[in-house]
């Protein structure tokens, strides 16, 4: 083939040397490059998860966010923009403001945060007084888009609210109303059962009844074995009421995989495990997804996963307003991202639009277990006057964001 | 040309089909989730023939001659020719990873590639199966078209969000027009003077005019009872008279017919669900939808603007492709 080329350059065109450089160089650069320059902070430890198959890569989310700035980039060569990204680690509920400080040093202007919400505002303002802009592609914490939103802040990650809403939505199309909830004794597992609640209140679920699954220390696959758990889980089960579906909220992993298949009465599972939502699906070919998920395997070797997609989102974003207005100065993108003109397409079949009252990214949920989508909400027939998807999570009327 | 086809094969038609009222084309529809193309009759209106193909075949065109269908087989990472006489797969092209859709140059020489993931437009010589060149372009290269004086054509880039013009007498990019949410489809009129660029998530189809290389008018469409978000512009084809305008809508089920002056819609057909490509027959008379949730193909007759009969098909129908004899 590169025989073919060659031959071809020296038929076709006796300025080879002309053609040469167009060849490699998708465009002339008239201007001069302009630099865009992200940054990524995140917290990370090695995590356990009951399934080995669920333990994080350890690139997640930063493998998403260096893709899309590859994808920036192509887009950038035609314009002569250059994107570049430097990720930081800190360790989980760390201090944050070192790895910050460490990035503004090289001149990062926007950052991709995969960070708790206190490790998140505590770099908030600090960003905010230089003018810098964040995009949290990690936290599905609610309060960091309502109480403690910031008018710097976007949010590329869906909240607890979002993905309950989404799967409540579901669960009431097929008709299974009445549902039984199981929550783990760690804040981030009450939070999402607390977003169980408040979907089922909203789209006429009930929820009979409710157990705590206390975490009561065990080093979990490791001790708790295989014939302790297929007769604990059916006992733990078996006094609950008549139910369609048990709902389970157990985000730090103590728990939730060993319920499908193993309680007292048979009923589908649906939360963090059996039927869970979030933000991107391994398996999704929808809407173009093969594409991106095609360039994601390529260049990382796995499967892409939420975390990537947001990070993927998040950096695109940043990239399709800098296509758009032709700048790299963070107030003017801002400008631009809050404008009625921004739109981002994310492989989710329609085009994603920010929630103007508190700079969420209003995302269509998807619902699937571990092999394939099962539905993406909002479901057919919930209807908004503004946005479908304004009928997943924390709606303006509700908001308790005031920004500045 | 073709009318002086036509009346030939009037003249042979008496031994075979004499009670036959129109011309018969073959239809040729690939079907990109199983790996099929099916063959309908366009006369009858019925399937004849499923031919199985590459993996994930998409793009879908035919030699002018008729004589040989190209089809990017993307999960193969090759374009398959077909023999319309023997239905066989008679050879391949060398056309970079993952071919999405391509363009026949006028004369009929040239084929015009978009390498999805590889950002990558790839140029062959038909007749000695060689690669000219390879054009960097961007991100997810998809929509091409080519203006009928054969002197440049455009490339969609779906992520990049841009209308590549390319100069074809020197295979470089001459310029990059910025339109809406994932660009899919770009469509020459007759004259050679704008360019139709469909972007299915912006819901949007930009005109571009062809000397300046500048949007000159964004065409919006609104169907009552359907939500925004559900109009999704893909495919485009402009009558050869250039007065009227098909878009398929995909997920809104319908085809929008625009008159090309005004630039209003005139009328929205209902087809099949998530219509994404279309094509004339030669004579112009019927545009062939392809309905991928359905899994079916619409006739629609374009005097009238009727859908006339769907035809059932394999699974997810991607492309189109009619015989021009």
């Amino acid at each position: 083939m590169r025989n073919v080329f060659l031959v071809s350059i020296s038929v076709l065109l006796s300025a080879s040397i002309i053609c040469d450089v167009a060849a490699q160089q998708p465009a002339k650069a008239v201007k001069p490059v302009l630099e865009i320059k992200l940054g990524y902070i995140r917290a990370y430890e090695p995590q356990l998860a009951l399934s080995v198959l669920d333990v994080a890569p350890r690139d997640e989310g930063v493998a998403g966010a260096e893709v899309a700035v590859a994808d920036n980039n192509t887009t950038g060569s035609f314009l002569g923009q250059k994107f570049s990204l430097d990720v930081v680690e800190v360790k989980l509920g760390a201090d944050v403001v070192a790895a910050y400080e460490e990035l503004v040093q090289k001149g990062v202007t926007y950052f991709l945060t995969d960070l708790s919400a206190p490790q998140l505002l505590s770099i908030a303002d600090l960003a905010q007084d230089k003018g810098l802009l964040i995009f949290n592609v990690g936290s599905t914490d609610d309060s960091l888009r309502e109480e403690e939103c910031r008018s710097n802040v976007f949010h590329a990650a869906p909240t607890r609210t979002m993905l309950a809403d989404g799967l409540a939505q579901y669960l009431i199309w097929k008709q299974w109303r009445r549902w039984v909830l199981v929550h783990g004794s760690h804040d981030a597992d009450k939070q999402f059962a607390d977003a169980l609640r408040r979907a089922a209140t909203r789209f006429g679920g009930e929820i009979v009844a409710e157990k705590e699954f206390a975490d009561t220390g065990t080093a979990r696959r490791t001790d708790s074995g295989v014939v302790q758990i297929q007769r604990q889980m059916p006992v733990f089960t078996q006094d609950f009421p008549e139910h369609d579906v048990l709902l389970v909220a157990d985000e730090s992993e103590v728990f939730g995989t060993y319920l499908p298949y193993r309680t007292w009465v048979p009923r589908p599972v649906a939360g963090t495990a059996g039927l869970v939502p979030s933000a991107w699906h391994p398996a999704s070919e929808q809407w173009g997804g093969t594409q991106i998920q095609n360039r994601f395997a390529k260049a990382n070797g796995r499967r892409m996963l939420s975390k990537d997609m947001a990070a993927w989102t998040a950096a695109r974003i940043i990239g399709e307003a800098a296509t758009r207005t032709q700048v790299a100065d963070t107030a003017k993108i801002a400008d631009f991202i809050r404008s009625e003109d921004f739109s981002i397409a994310a492989f989710k079949g329609q085009k994603l639009t920010f929630r103007e009252w508190n700079w969420q990214l209003r995302q269509p949920i998807f619902l699937g277990d571990d092999r394939s989508v099962v539905s993406t909400s909002p479901q057919e027939g919930f209807l908004h006057q503004v946005s479908e998807l304004d009928t997943l999570g924390i709606d303006q009327p509700e908001t308790k964001c005031v920004l500045d | 040309m073709l009318r002086k086809l036509t009346l030939l094969s009037i003249g042979f038609a008496g031994a075979t089909s004499l009670c036959s009222p129109a011309f018969a084309y073959m239809v040729y529809v690939s079907n990109e989730k199983d790996n099929t193309v099916t063959v309908v009759d366009s006369t009858t209106m019925e399937v004849v023939r499923t031919i199985d193909v590459g993996q994930r075949p998409r793009g879908i065109t035919i030699s002018h001659d008729g004589k040989y269908i190209y089809l990017c087989a993307s999960d193969d990472d090759t374009i398959e020719i077909i023999d319309t006489a023997t239905h066989e797969i008679v050879g391949s092209l060398p056309s970079g990873p993952d071919p999405e859709l391509f363009v026949l140059s006028p004369d009929g020489k040239t084929l015009y590639v978009a390498n999805e993931d590889d950002n990558l437009v790839t140029v062959i010589d038909l007749e000695s199966k060689g690669v000219l060149a390879e054009v960097p372009v961007g991100v997810e290269p998809e929509g091409m078209g080519i203006s009928p004086d054969g002197k440049s054509m455009v490339n969609t880039s779906e992520t990049t969000n841009m209308a590549h013009f390319i100069d074809t007498a020197t295979n470089e990019i001459t310029h990059n027009v910025l339109v809406d949410s994932r660009p899919r489809f770009a469509e020459f009129k007759p004259d050679n003077s704008e360019v139709w660029v469909s972007s299915e998530i912006g819901g949007t189809v930009s005109v571009i005019d062809n000397s300046t290389r500048e949007i000159k008018h964004k065409i919006s469409f609104e169907i009552p009872g359907l939500r925004s978000e559900a109009i999704q512009p893909v495919g485009v084809r402009i009558t050869a008279d250039g007065k009227k305008a098909y878009v398929a809508l995909g997920p809104a089920n319908r085809v929008a017919v625009v008159n090309t002056e005004t630039y209003e819609v005139e009328k929205y057909v209902l087809v099949g669900q998530r219509v994404w490509q279309l094509a004339f027959t030669p004579d112009q008379k019927t545009i062939i939808s392809t309905n991928g949730v359905s899994n079916d193909i619409t006739f629609i007759d374009v005097a009238t603007d009727e859908p006339v009969q769907s035809v059932t098909v394999g699974a997810l129908p991607w492309g189109v492709v009619v015989s021009p004899n």
